[in-house]
This record gives structure tokens, sequence and C-alpha cells, in this order.
């Protein structure tokens, strides 16, 4: 028997039947929530799994030895246990740093005149996103086509020339012109588009009022820049720089073609070196037949997370309190 | 008047620097174009692209071409991407079906971005240790599973970005004619359609041009790909071992291998556009 009273939707007496589609509409909608959120969550752990399983993988080197000692020793030699980590630390720095200085320049202004002056806009920014979209390999290989002969046939011996005598960055003792200089120069072309993106997108959020108001007063384009805009973005500008940091240190293949590869301290631009993720690449195929060597690289594999998890996390916070700001 | 005119000679100068500085970036752009062309057209041939490489990616032999390559990375990108989908679609719908603007949907997109910045090779390595945990050796399977997590915080923050444009009006009218919050999601999916599309083209394109977590995982060689569980080649390794060898022949398959895939990056970023126009025909505004 039905039951033949009209039913209203807040009727809470009445039958439950054996099939109740709002119901069962309900428990899907929990259920997917249900399912969803696990599979966020996991998503989001991997960041802690990544590091857990680095960091039991590199154990054994880790427990034996000094963190003093694996960060400052100069001694590089798997075959007998002697993993010092200084000179690929220093090789990763000295490239990542010499990729900012050449880039962030270059990003800065290029992010400035496409956010506030250019006219081309819609033309140009396609561009610069290509730049970021080529694949790694293809700028070591421009490297090692472009860079690299430029490098051994004339800013090499020109440099060494020039400035050489007097200091020693200068100094250009490698023949090949494989080495530092050119995994710096691969590696800011590699950066820039990055700064450039996240720069330019900082900029457009700086309110057009706080423009208009310097110009008012009779600021020029570039004194409202200067004084209002770069003003008014910093963090995000040092956060976007932050981030191309960060790229730049993890970024392993093109800088592996054309950095040379030689487990040394580089004492000059021109000295080729390993860095860090280069190491990691070069000797994979060898870890599992030297004791101990497994751990090592999956050390170094853990300085490189943890290096870049802090940068990233920094730069995120940073992006993301301006961005609550200017909302506010 | 003598400030005056300093002040406006202050802005020439720096928009002169800012418009080098920008043309000198499109220069090196182009400079990188030229050469990957030139070079990969004097080594391309119909045998380059038809046949299986021969000999070794080091030694190698005169014969044989990239196809092996080109057919591995197809299907390393396009196995990530999907299963990075699989995972992606219902991250997004959680976050803004179900989480909307909370303090939680914060945190998890502060997660993303953190696994964004995690360099490749890391994730490399990490894979590289779970498939020897497993007794897995480098496969197709291998490098599918890793790339889908180097791409898989991409497409969950290009597709968060997306979504995020919809008008709230949207989703609260879908709301207040009855649905659950899982209906609600596929107005949100269809109405985004265009977006999630480029999203996925932009995983695609960052899984195909990715080395440096296959060099663990999918190994390389010179069979055409056959078994999830074999190893396989790819154009990025195709590029990083044979560039290396003395022999000019080998070194023509490097380059015809950076033709290609640049070729193919191209027409990604190319369909990424025209998708997002195509498609956002019928989005409602």
């Amino acid at each position: 028997m039905e039951i033949t009273r009209p039913r209203t939707l807040t009727d809470a007496r009445r039958p439950v039947l054996w099939w109740d589609r709002g119901r069962w509409r309900r428990s899907v909608d929990a259920l997917a929530g249900r399912g969803m959120a696990a599979v966020t969550l996991a998503a989001c752990a991997l960041v802690i799994v990544i590091g857990a399983a680095l960091l039991v993988r590199a154990w054994p080197v880790l427990s034996t030895r000094s963190p003093g000692a694996l960060i400052w020793s100069q001694t590089w030699h798997p075959t007998q246990g002697a993993f010092g980590f200084a000179p690929f630390i220093a090789g990763s720095l000295i490239v990542t740093l010499l990729a900012m200085v050449l880039a962030v320049p270059a990003a800065l202004f290029s992010a400035l005149y496409l956010a506030e002056y250019a006219r081309m806009r819609s033309a140009i920014k396609p561009l610069i996103d290509l730049l970021a979209s080529i694949p790694s390999v293809v700028y070591g290989l421009w490297g090692v086509l472009f860079i690299v002969p430029l490098i051994r046939t004339t800013i090499g011996p020109w440099a060494d020339r020039t400035l050489g005598h007097a200091l020693p960055l200068f100094a250009n003792r490698n023949p090949t012109g494989y080495g530092v200089l050119a995994g710096g120069i691969v590696l800011a072309i590699m950066v820039y588009p990055i700064i450039v993106a996240v720069t330019d997108e900082v900029l457009r959020s700086v309110p057009q009022g706080m423009r208009e108001a310097s110009l008012a007063l009779g600021a020029t384009e570039w004194e409202t820049t200067k004084y209002v805009t770069v003003r008014k973005a910093l963090p995000g500008i040092v956060a976007a720089v932050v981030l191309g940091f960060s790229r730049a240190f993890g970024e392993t293949l093109a800088v592996l073609m054309v950095v040379g590869n030689v487990a040394q301290m580089p004492g000059s631009l021109f000295d080729a070196a390993t860095p860090l993720p280069a190491l990691i690449a070069n000797n994979y195929g060898e870890m599992m037949s030297i004791p101990m060597f497994d751990a090592a690289l999956m050390a170094a594999a853990l300085m490189l997370l943890v290096v870049v998890l802090l940068f990233n996390a920094a730069a995120r916070l940073m992006l993301a309190r301006l961005q609550t700001e200017s909302a506010a | 008047m003598n400030r005056q005119r300093r002040r406006h000679l202050e802005q020439r100068v720096f928009t002169t620097i800012m418009r080098l500085s920008l043309f000198l970036a499109l220069g090196v752009l182009g400079l990188i174009l030229v050469t990957v062309v030139r070079k990969g057209l004097g080594a391309l041939s119909w045998n380059m692209l038809t046949q299986s490489s021969t000999g070794g990616y080091y030694l190698g032999s005169d014969e044989g071409g990239i196809l092996n390559a080109i057919l591995g990375s197809l299907y390393l990108a396009a196995g990530a991407t999907a299963l990075a989908l699989a995972a992606g679609v219902p991250v997004v719908i959680y976050l803004h079906a179900y989480l909307g603007r909370s303090r939680l949907a914060d945190l998890i997109r502060l997660a993303f971005d953190v696994l964004w910045g995690i360099p490749s090779i890391v994730y490399g390595a990490f894979a590289f240790t779970l498939m020897l945990l497993a007794g897995m050796r480098a496969s197709l399977l291998g490098g599918i599973l890793t790339l889908a997590l180097v791409v898989l915080p991409i497409l969950v923050r290009a597709m968060d970005e997306v979504v995020r444009l919809v008008p709230s009006e949207l989703r609260e009218s879908t709301l207040a004619l009855g649905t659950t919050r899982l209906e609600m999601a596929r107005i949100l999916l269809r109405q985004t359609l265009p977006g999630l599309a480029t999203a996925a083209l932009l995983a695609f394109g960052r899984a195909i041009g990715d080395a440096a977590a296959v060099l663990f995982t999918a190994g390389y060689t010179d069979h055409m790909p056959d078994s999830l569980g074999r190893p396989v080649a790819s154009l990025p390794l195709a590029i990083f071992f044979q560039l290396s060898s003395p022999f000019p022949a080998v070194q023509a398959r490097a380059y015809a291998s950076a033709l290609v895939l640049t070729a193919l990056i191209l027409a990604i970023s190319l369909l990424a556009r025209l998708s997002m126009r195509a498609l956002s025909k019928h989005v409602v505004r």
C-alpha cells in the first residue's frame, strides 16, 4: 500500500523504500568524495614518501659519516668508500649562481617590458612560453653545437689573455670548451622563461590605480615602474628568482651534456665540474657494483630534494601571501 | 629643465635595455631553432623515420633510423598523461567541488606546487629505488609510472587554474537546482573542457621531453617498443646517448631525433592554443 496523502520534502516519517534515489545520490556523492580525498592526500604525501625513501636508501652512508665530513670533504673515491660531496656541491652552486647572474637581469627587464610597456605582448608572450617548453636535451644539444665551440675557440682564449693572469676566475686551463661557463649559459637560457613568466604575473597583479596615481603626480613611466610597481611587486619578484634558482639547481641533462663532468673543485669559469644532478645521472650504471655507492648517490638525490623543497616552499608561500594580500 | 631632460633620458635608456634583453632572448630562441632545424634536416631521411636503429647507441652502424625512439617516446608520454589524468581529475574535482575555498585546499595547492618543483632526476632516483624493491627492471611500464609522477603536479595545477575561472554563480545555481557536489563537478568539467585539454597537452609535452626521469627507469634499446616489461627507447635519450658518439652516422640520429622532438613540441603547443579556441565555443560565460 502506498501512502496517499501528499508528501512534503520535510516529511521525516515517510517510509524508506528499498530504492531511494535521493539517498543513493547522496551516498554516491559521499563515497566519491572519500575516494577523491584519498587520491589527493596520497599525491600530497608523495613529498614525504620520496624524502623518506631516499633517506632510507642513503642511510648506510649518512649514518656512518658525519654530515660535516660529507659536505666539506673533497675526496671522492667510491671504490675506497670515500664520499666527499664538496666538489659536486661546489659545482652545483657555481653553475647555478652563474646561470642566475646571467639570467636574472635579462629576465627582470624582459618581464618589466612585457608587463608594463610592450604593445606586442600577445605576440611575444607565446614565444617566451615556447622557450620554456623546449626539452632540456635540446638545450644541451644546442650547447654542445653552439656554446661549447664558441667558448673553445673564442671566449676561453680571449678571457685567458685579457683577465686570466690577474684573476684566477678567468684563467683558461681547459681546452675543450666543456665547463662551468657552458653549463651556466645553457642553464641561464633555461631558467629565463620561468623567471619571466612568474615576474610578469606578479607585475600584472599590481593594481592599475597605483600606477595612475604615480603618473598623475608627474612621474615618468620609468619612475612609476621603479618607485611604485617594482616596489609593490618586490616580494613576488624575489619569489620568481628563488623559483628560477631551484629549477636551475635540479636541472640535469642539459647541464650534464656541456659541463665536462670531472670530479674536481672548479677554480675558474672554464674548468670542468660535476653538479649534483650530473653526478647521479653519470654514475647510476655502476652504483650497484660498488658497495655504498648507491647509498651515496641517493644521499646526493636527498640533498638535491632538500634544497629544492626549501627554496620552493619559501617562494610559493611568498607568492601565496602576495595573492591573498592583493585579494583583500 | 636639465633635470627634466635627465629624467626622460633615464626612461629612454631603461626601455632600450628592456627591449634589448627581450630581443636577446628571442634571438637565442631563433638561434636554437635554426641550429636544430639545420642539423636535423641534414640528417633526416625516409629511412631515418621508418627504421629502428641498429648496432647499439654508441658504436652504431650506418644503417637504421630512430623509429624506435619516436614510438617509444609517444608510448611513454601517452601512458604517463593518461595515468596522470586518471589521478589528477579526481584531485581537481575534490579541490573545487568538495573543498571550495578553504585552508586545506590552499595547503593541497602548496603541496602540488612543491611537487612541481622537485627535479625529475629525483623522481627518477626515487622510482628506481622502488623498482629495485619490487624487482622491476628498466621498462616501458617503469618509465610511464615515473613520468606520470613528474607530470601529475603540472597537470593538477594547470587544470586547477582553469576550473578556478568558472564563475561562482554557475556553481551556486547548479547546487541550487538540487545537484550533489559530484553532479556539479560534471558541469564544472564540461565547462572547462578546452582548458583541461590544453592542460593535458601541456603535460604530454613535458612528458615527451623529459629525459632525467626515464634515464634509470625506461632504459634504452635498439628494439621497437613491444612490451610493457621491456626497456624502451625515447627521443630525449636518443639525443643524449648518440650525440657523444664519434661516428657521424650515429650523431646524425641524434640530430634527427632533436628535430623530431622539437617539431613535436611545437605542434603540441600550437595544438594547445587551437584547442583552447576551438573548444571554448560551447562554454557558457
